[in-house]
């Protein structure tokens, strides 16, 4: 297939006023940061400094920073173990109920997040009757999270294939010094950008954060929600998706250079 | 491997003999038994899922046979249908989840047609360098918070908003807040969902395919329709699957810009919340559910979730 000239811009230009559209209303987030109005009106009848420098001194924001990034990070953590173990398992061996296993970790992110948030609130709540809080909000987390890595170190695998394990343990390592050696390098960039789309999953999820994480806890999305309406808070909640976007170039960034350095290797 | 037959030999190579070292005996033990390394593999994840999730899942179902004491506001163990009943049987109930569904399919067309060019273009004609770029600014607007999104469009479509100041000089307005506003945002917060999985489709569609379709005297649209789209397929249908479920038990966006309207997440949040009656919202639970399990089954046909 070769495309013309013509379909080819014009995909270009799709392409482009689709990403116009997409970044569109970050900025007007962007902008509305620097705004004199405190109820978003457009356009902004001032510019003001004011914000930026009230959300670093946000004690409330600060704090739900800080508890959502240990939480993504926990939640990564387990998921990369769970979700490495399990596409092995499903792609090294064959075995009875191997498609129902494989439905089994699609299932926490494919059913809607209510039905997830409010199946984990009961179960926590009556069921085993623990505390809501940072340790079931992990919970719920690496539950959804393991999918995600499921899929990037699964996909790897089957593109990898077994004779580097095969010619490894010919020469006389041992399962342990296999995986180390030879697995792990193969699989590394998979994890990164698996254990990365965990992390933003984990860090922005609202749903099944607000059924699991009881009075006292507060992530940032559930303090975003908490804040959005408030009029003397809402141009400090712009002010923080802005750093966040902006922060979020590094490691996509870096994710994307191991990538394409490996296959470039290749 | 664990026999010293050959020590002398790999001695001289410079090769240190293996140490019997607890690690090593169960290295030994494991690559002599297939059936144990599996199970080494399987029994933290599936412990983890079924002791959580399904356990979790199947109470919610126990839960929606039982009922709420109305004096009380305990839940009451006796088995009962009323709820299911009423959730099939309610004229709202039937109303609400033909709204959700058809919001939820509309927004993951809408999803999938915008995704495809963009991928397109992304996998087969942009160069590498600009390739990383498009990624990377797909995956951007995934980082800024769902919330802080949806609020935007509420402020984009608001009356006196950027849309409307946009439109007015040339005599158009908002549609302001309701279905229209519900599909332009969620259609909005999960493109990039979308467009991952089919731009990874495309890249797997090798060019020299698409030449060896252009050699044999096919042309565009006939190598786009019997070349591509049959090995993209599974990846459209993996995007799909979260556009589709992500819309379909989403209360908050709908909420923030959905007027008065409601779809089936808000009745159970206002059934487990306000009302109290988690049988009740567990019973409306079993819809969406429902929905996705005859969803997924489909789309395993398809091969879709070895894509996804």
């Amino acid at each position: 297939m070769r495309l013309s000239r013509t379909a080819r811009i014009s995909l270009g230009v799709v392409t482009g006023v689709v990403l116009a559209i997409v970044y569109l209303p970050l900025l007007v987030v962007f902008v509305n940061s620097f705004s004199t109005s405190k109820n978003l009106t457009w356009p902004p009848p001032g510019f003001t400094l004011e914000w930026w420098g009230k959300a670093f001194q946000n004690a409330g924001a600060m704090e739900a920073i800080g508890t959502s990034v240990q939480i993504a990070v926990v939640s990564t953590a387990i998921a990369l173990v769970l979700g490495t173990l399990i596409s092995l398992a499903l792609q090294r061996f064959t075995f009875f109920g191997r498609d129902a296993v494989s439905l089994l970790v699609i299932l926490p992110i494919a059913l809607p997040g209510i039905v997830t948030g409010i199946a984990l609130n009961n179960f926590f709540r009556t069921i085993i009757d623990v505390q809501l809080g940072f340790v079931t909000i992990v919970i719920a987390h690496s539950t959804f999270c393991i999918v995600t890595v499921f899929n990037n170190v699964i996909a790897r695998l089957r593109r990898t294939g077994t004779s580097l394990e095969e010619a490894s343990a010919d020469l006389g390592a041992g399962i342990w010094t296999t995986f180390r050696l030879v697995t792990f390098p193969q699989i590394r960039s998979a994890l990164l950008a698996g254990g990365l789309l965990a992390f933003a999953l984990s860090f922005d999820e609202i749903i099944v954060t607000t059924f699991t994480a009881g009075p006292g806890m507060s992530t940032l999305p559930i303090w975003i929600l908490n804040n959005l309406f408030r009029p003397n808070q809402a141009p400090i909640v712009n002010v923080i998706a802005v750093v966040l976007v902006l922060v979020s170039i590094v490691p996509i960034y870096f994710a994307q250079r191991l990538a394409g350095a490996e296959s470039a290797q290749k | 491997m664990t026999s010293n037959a050959a020590s002398p030999l790999i001695e001289r190579a410079g090769i240190p003999p293996h140490r019997h070292t607890p690690a090593r005996r169960v290295s030994v033990f494991l690559s002599q038994h297939a059936r144990a390394r599996l199970g080494l593999l399987l029994s933290a994840p599936l412990l983890w899922l079924g002791l959580v999730y399904i356990v979790a899942l199947a109470a919610l179902l126990v839960t929606a046979f039982w009922s709420v004491d109305s004096f009380t506001g305990e839940v009451s163990t006796t088995w009962t249908l009323d709820n299911f009943v009423t959730v099939f049987t309610g004229a709202v109930y039937q109303a609400v989840t033909l709204r959700t569904v058809g919001i939820a399919l509309l927004v993951t067309i809408v999803d999938i047609v915008i995704a495809l060019p963009i991928a397109f273009f992304m996998a087969k004609v942009a160069s590498p360098r600009l390739r990383r770029i498009l990624v990377i600014a797909v995956l951007m607007p995934l980082w800024a918070s769902y919330l802080v999104k949806a609020y935007a469009w509420r402020s984009v479509l608001s009356e006196g908003g950027l849309l409307e100041w946009l439109l007015s000089p040339f005599g158009g307005q908002t549609p302001g807040y309701g279905i229209p506003a519900i599909v332009i945002t969620l259609s909005y917060l999960w493109l990039p969902y979308v467009i991952l999985p089919i731009y990874a489709g495309l890249e797997r569609v090798p060019d020299s395919l698409l030449e060896a379709s252009s050699d044999l005297g096919a042309k565009t649209g006939r190598t786009l329709v019997s070349i591509v789209l049959p090995m993209l397929w599974p990846a459209i249908i993996a995007g799909s699957i979260f556009s589709f479920s992500l819309s379909l038990g989403d209360y908050i966006t709908v909420n923030i810009v959905g007027g008065a309207n409601q779809l089936l997440g808000n009745l159970v949040f206002t059934n487990v919340g306000a009302a109290n009656n988690l049988p009740l919202a567990a019973a409306i639970a079993t819809i969406p559910i429902a929905i996705m399990v005859v969803y997924l089954t489909a789309a395993r046909r398809s091969g879709a979730l070895e894509s996804l």
